[in-house]
């Protein structure tokens, strides 16, 4: 049975173009699945809590692992273009935050929806962008997932409504596509993120208001990574109690670094909205390695033992890889294959990235309305007479 | 005589064209007159009616039956579904409602007044302009943010700006200002059936001012299309342009200089964004003279559009004067009506400053 499972597995590995590595152990010597006792979710205004024994199964695990994988090398390799000056203007990193993209999208489906604020390129790629048009668009290429004209934080693809810039905007909107949800009867309900520094807009209570008075299928999760740039929580906030800043809206406190955690948690709030019961908030206490974005060395206002200690004791994929490795739920040498491939994976698409020609100029003028005939724009002078195509 | 007068050149009817209509003996159109707000009400309903994803939020709209009974029995209609009482949290749910738009929706956004929208004009500009663009076509946002602009009577500074030129000058949007109630209603269900962020420019003033409608003009299909203004009188002499409330006061300044042998040519935008630069081209290089009216401040508006626009067209060697605007007064709206009156473009500024332009 096992071995058959293996062989469909191995199968579809090799369809997906990725190599396989025959090791030594056939996948029959690993346990399939794992029980784990994870970390128990401060509640507000909940009767009830998310598990705290759930089960993890192998190939959920190895599917965690290579998207947490790919995600981290995607943003060192930002990075790395960043300072060549091959990516130019914002450019905002999740590394260390990957527990948080993952572990929600477990637990939610792609007919779901999903916004969240700059701080993006994670979720562009969990909602269904790929590394190639991601990182194109960071370079602002014609094969960006926006060919190029939204940059880091406008990126967008079906059920993603970005990326998006303004701090905080993207809550209203958020509850906008749930509202849209709940209209049109169909089950499915919007994750709405922003950070602890967005977390004191004043638009984000007015939609906490809003939802909780509509009852709109809005998961609202405030990932909490210590710092709204360069201003700690205690600095900016007078109760950083994020979760229960919803007021009448029940929370949750969240182990952002544990993907189960984060998984569990929103499997929980999920169950919430789909069954009526309207809004709920989530906090998701992770940490970002990197600065604020690429201009913010991120030492400043913290210290490099802090970044240090996290990294040693809480990294997400250091955490997952140790859970694997524990209960003979993968091998050593499986995971550093996954790590091959995935390198392997963000080079080619740093390569296309990098070598994918910028948009032409006929696009300047393009895309300003939907379904419009022709128009004309005017250009930086008066004769500068430029077409505009919907 | 003259109410009569007034009548047909309100009616935008050639008064020769109507008198021969009545020389034959068919059956009268059934025209009708139908006030602004019953206009945008009719607009609204019709819409719902035709797609249910069409929908209303905004305060007051609901149960109150709208802040100036704009939308007037649509809650007991539609439901509350369909017709939303919001709170007062207008970027909220301005918010909203831009979301709504991205995810399927085709929501009609109201601002009790424009003044409001300050509150909420990130997601105007940054959520509902820009993201059509910003995603390269991916996303689009087919919303309608309507509610009444500019002056009313005696609501000073804070409830009296006109933002004609705020929206207008940003990429993305389109901005439409009608007049009458046949602009009210065919800019309206253009408005709601277009696929792209629409700022729906009222004037509280005009809700109660009735018009005659043509049949034409009530038909459940009719809209009129945006960005094209519409020439509401013919002459030879000068071009008047101008948007909202002010076509009226052009149309009665033109009235008065008709009998002094000036013949004005009186044009209404309709829309203010993309302007119909070709319709005020075509009557400059008639007459020769432009005169601009509007209620808004003089610095960065739409008459200074207007200008800049003529000196780099074709029209610009046609004029034998350079263009006038007659705008608001530079100030915020003081609230005594002595005040008030001198804050606004009169009949009689009007006329002076055709006049003045024309050199007579």
């Amino acid at each position: 049975m096992l071995t058959n499972i293996s062989n469909v597995l191995r199968a579809c590995a090799q369809r997906n173009g990725a190599a396989v590595a025959v090791s030594a152990r056939t996948y029959a010597d690993f346990t399939n699945q794992t029980t784990f006792e994870i970390k128990k979710c401060d509640v507000f205004k909940l009767d009830e809590a998310p598990a705290t024994q759930v089960v993890m199964t192998r190939e959920e695990g190895l599917q965690y692992y290579r998207t947490m994988q790919i995600m981290r090398r995607m943003e060192l390799k930002a990075d790395q273009l960043y300072k060549q000056k091959i990516i130019r203007g914002f450019c905002h990193l999740y590394d260390g935050q990957e527990a948080c993209a993952v572990g929600i999208e477990a637990s939610i489906n792609r007919t779901d929806h999903l916004i969240t604020a700059y701080r993006a390129h994670g979720y562009t790629y969990t909602r269904g962008g790929t590394v190639k048009e991601i990182m194109a668009e960071l370079t602002g290429r014609r094969g960006g997932i926006a060919k190029g004209k939204g940059g880091s934080m406008h990126m967008y693809c079906k059920n993603f409504y970005g990326g998006n810039g303004i701090v905080g905007a993207q809550v209203p909107l958020g509850a906008g596509v749930a509202l849209a949800c709940k209209f049109q009867g169909n089950n499915e309900l919007c994750v709405c993120l922003y950070g602890d520094g967005a977390a004191n807009q004043g638009q984000i209570f007015e939609t906490y208001n809003m939802a909780a008075l509509w009852k709109l299928p809005v998961i609202f999760i405030c990932e909490n990574n210590r710092y709204g740039m360069g201003t700690s929580v205690e600095r900016a906030a007078a109760s950083t109690d994020y979760f229960k800043r919803g007021e009448f809206i029940p929370g949750l406190r969240v182990d952002g670094m544990d993907i189960l955690c984060v998984r569990e948690a929103t499997r929980f709030a999920a169950d919430h909205c789909r069954s009526g019961k309207g809004p709920i908030l989530m906090e998701l206490q992770t940490y970002r390695y990197h600065g604020h974005s690429m201009s913010d060395p991120g030492v400043s206002y913290r210290t490099r033992e802090e970044i240090q200690e996290v990294r040693s004791k809480s990294d997400p994929i250091s955490l997952l890889k140790d859970r694997m490795l524990s209960n003979n739920m993968a091998s050593v040498e499986e995971l550093k294959d996954i790590d091959v491939e995935v390198r392997k994976q963000i080079e080619d698409a740093a390569q296309f990235a990098t070598t994918d020609p910028e948009p032409p100029l006929e696009e300047l003028c393009n895309h300003i309305f939907h379904n419009n005939p022709p128009l004309e724009v005017r250009g930086t002078n008066p004769w500068a007479k430029l077409k505009s195509l919907s | 005589m003259a109410l009569s007068l007034r009548c047909f050149l309100r009616c935008g009817k050639n008064a020769v064209s109507a008198v021969r209509q009545r020389g034959f003996h068919r059956s009268v159109p059934a025209a009708a007159q139908v006030t602004v707000r019953d206009a945008l009400n009719q607009a609204m309903d019709e819409e719902m009616e035709r797609d249910e994803r069409v929908f209303l939020m905004g305060e007051e709209v609901a149960q109150y039956d709208g802040a100036y009974k704009v939308s007037r029995g649509l809650w007991k209609k539609y439901g509350d579904k369909r017709v939303i009482d919001t709170p007062i949290s207008e970027m909220g749910f301005a918010g909203i409602a831009v979301g709504s738009a991205m995810a399927g929706l085709r929501p009609i956004c109201e601002f009790m007044t424009f003044n409001f929208s300050m509150q909420a004009i990130d997601q105007v500009i940054n959520s509902a302009a820009k993201t059509y663009y910003m995603s390269a076509g991916l996303q689009a946002v087919p919303i309608v943010f309507r509610g009444p602009n500019g002056a009313s009577a005696g609501v000073a500074a804070q409830h009296s700006q006109c933002f004609a030129a705020w929206y207008a000058h940003c990429p993305g949007l389109k901005v439409v200002s009608p007049w009458n109630a046949e602009d009210a209603k065919g800019l309206l269900k253009a408005a709601i059936r277009d696929d792209n962020p629409v700022v729906f420019l009222e004037n509280e003033l005009m809700y109660g001012v009735p018009f005659e409608m043509s049949e034409e003009s009530q038909s459940k299909d009719f809209t009129i299309p945006i960005g094209k203004a519409k020439i509401e009188r013919q002459g030879n002499h000068i071009t008047m342009v101008s948007h909202s409330r002010f076509v009226g006061h052009c149309l009665d300044a033109a009235a008065v200089l008709a009998k002094d042998g000036i013949e004005c040519e009186v044009i209404n935008l309709r829309t203010i964004r993309p302007m119909d630069v070709e319709s005020i081209e075509a009557s400059v290089m008639k007459t020769n003279h432009l005169v601009t009216v509007e209620g808004g401040w003089p610095q960065f508006g739409v008459g200074a559009e207007i200008c800049a626009r003529i000196m780099e067209g074709p029209a610009f060697n046609y004029l034998d004067a350079p263009v006038t605007r007659v705008t608001g007064v530079d100030i915020p709206m003081p609230y005594a009506k002595i005040l008030e009156d001198h804050s606004l473009p009169q009949i009689k500024d009007i006329i002076f400053s055709v006049k003045k332009t024309l050199n007579v």
